[in-house]
């Protein structure tokens, strides 16, 4: 009995699922008359449009790790390493991007960092992407940073510090070639986080205006029929393989650790 | 005393980042709730957003939160319970497990676009349910575009989130103690109602809050689902920073802090009650 139970809930949490998915594939195949073609998938390939913004916020992606990187792995070293009694106070501030709502975020950015203000951001498109990438990197905080501090927690960060550094290494040495390498795994599964994040993200980019993947398949679903299931399904596609590599990630080194 | 001193130089960037990127900018929409155009101090913002068109937005927003956190909750408790003590085999977890992390991020536009093919007018369910049963859904009064919808829609990264959650706390209740009822007589019902539900209670309430909080700043699947149709909170706001549709930019910021406001008592609900459901799961 407690066995039929158990299988009903998950069967039904399978169909609810797998419809919307099943519903987008199909529905995306469906923009040739009377038969199933990928014609949805060639217009929005073909479609400049699609490969600009789709690039645009690759870029964004792969810059806001870099930056999320060099935010994070240095901070997380040195409270553990310096500043112990700082810890909850970091932790705090990283958690902030999960309470206040990106929206609200994006509006102070916007009267802040407005042309008549001291750092006059949004002047400039150039400017713009800067404030886009750190408001990227600033969404991409809570996850970056937890990853980052599991994967330290597995080290010695004080005898590895002193090691280095009784071997001549310097700061930038230690964090670059010694603690960098050694959270790497962690750092990746951060990455695949912020990357899923970014890559789709709507509301900041639609508010400063620039031309990232979010607002064009907005705009694409508000003006055409069948290509905006057939991006969702590419979409989809982009976050489960950030999440496929992320596990993968974890277990290869699940094993190596077990292994050493 | 000297090493402290210099210590704090290492956490700068950090700082510097987050108070540019974060606290400034929230700080400055609060200050802004609170002053008119001149500057000067004022409550009437805040006064403002009593006006019926705001209440109303707050009001379906809280509602569409409220019912994805209690179906979210239920449903993902439901499933994550099935997996872990309903006497399934041990291959259904991982590709569960799995499916929520990418199901919990798959949020925004897309998503939006996944239930307008499903359960739009032209649908797949929509056209499979009307040429096998004669059921129109439509003609039934079922909109995608509206507070059900939109519901619905929500679920979809609601429910794995609760999996994802719950699924660690449930695998926190230790056999002994359900053994323990057992020898002292209990049935399954009232192990768990007097041993698993207060033990798990904290956990359920936080993540409840969690769920919340998370709907009620979404705006990108509401913004791609119903363009302006239904006015929630966050696409109001947006609607706001756009074009000024309130014609009071003071008026923006209040609604802004208003939304700081509400996912800031769910998050804070959520902390208090996390920190005392890890008493039990040590």
């Amino acid at each position: 009995m407690k066995r039929f139970w158990s299988w009903a809930a998950i069967a039904f949490g399978a169909i609810y699922f797998l419809l919307p998915l099943i519903g987008t594939i199909e529905f995306s195949l469906r923009m040739r008359r009377g038969e199933y073609s990928l014609d949805a998938y060639a217009s929005v390939l073909a479609d400049p449009n699609f490969r600009a913004t789709f690039g645009y916020s690759v870029v964004m992606a792969l810059l806001t790790i870099l930056l999320g990187v060099l935010i994070v792995v240095p901070t997380a070293y040195w409270v553990r390493l310096r500043l112990p009694r700082l810890r909850p106070v970091i932790e705090f501030i990283t958690l902030l991007p999960l309470v206040i709502p990106a929206i609200v975020v994006v509006f102070g950015y916007i009267r802040l960092y407005n042309t008549s203000s001291v750092l006059p951001l949004t002047g400039t498109a150039t400017g713009t992407n800067i404030l886009l990438l750190c408001g990227y990197a600033m969404l991409a905080l809570p996850y970056m940073y937890r990853a980052v501090d599991t994967g330290l927690s597995t080290l010695d960060v004080r005898a590895l510090t002193e090691a280095a550094q009784s071997l001549g290494a310097g700061w930038v040495g230690i964090i670059g070639r010694l603690i960098l390498p050694n959270v790497l795994g962690a750092v990746m599964s951060g990455a695949f986080l912020s990357f899923a994040i970014v890559i789709g993200e709507f509301t900041m980019a639609a508010l400063l205006n620039r031309p990232a993947f979010g607002p064009y398949m907005q705009l694409l679903g508000a003006n055409r029929a069948y290509e905006p299931a057939a991006l969702a399904v590419i979409a989809f596609g982009v976050t489960w393989g950030c999440m496929g590599l992320l596990q993968l990630i974890s277990r290869l080194l699940g094993v190596r650790k077990t292994a050493t | 005393m000297k090493q402290i001193g210099w210590n704090w130089l290492g956490v700068v960037p950090f700082f510097a980042f987050a108070l540019l990127f974060l606290v400034l900018p929230t700080m400055n929409i609060v200050i802004g709730a609170f002053q008119n155009p001149q500057g000067e101090f004022t409550l009437r913002n805040l006064a403002g957003l009593s006006s019926p068109r705001i209440v109303d937005s707050f009001a379906i927003s809280i509602k569409v939160s409220l019912a994805t956190a209690i179906l979210g909750c239920l449903i993902g408790f439901a499933m994550a319970a099935a997996v872990v003590m309903g006497g399934l085999p041990g291959w259904v977890k991982a590709p569960l497990m799995t499916f929520s992390g990418v199901a919990s991020n798959f949020a925004g536009v897309p998503l939006a676009f996944a239930f307008i093919a499903t359960l739009g007018r032209i649908g797949l369910v929509t056209m499979l349910l009307r040429q096998w049963f004669g059921i129109n859904i439509y003609a039934m009064g079922f909109n995608l575009l509206s507070f059900w919808g939109l519901t619905l829609t929500y679920l979809f990264f609601q429910i794995p989130l609760m999996i994802l959650i719950i699924t660690p706390a449930l695998e926190g209740l230790k056999r002994e103690w359900r053994e323990a009822a057992e020898v002292l007589g209990a049935s399954t019902g009232q192990y768990w109602r007097m041993v698993a539900l207060p033990i798990l209670f904290p956990s359920l309430l936080g993540t409840f809050a969690l769920l919340f909080a998370n709907s009620f700043g979404a705006v990108a699947t509401a913004y791609a689902l119903t363009g302006s149709s239904l006015s929630i909170v966050p696409i109001m706001l947006f609607a706001q920073i756009r074009g000024d549709v309130l014609q009071d930019p003071h008026l923006g910021y209040a609604m802004a802090f208003g939304m700081i406001v509400v996912t800031g008592l769910a998050n804070l609900a959520y902390v208090i009650m996390r920190s005392r459901a890890e008493r039990w799961m040590r």
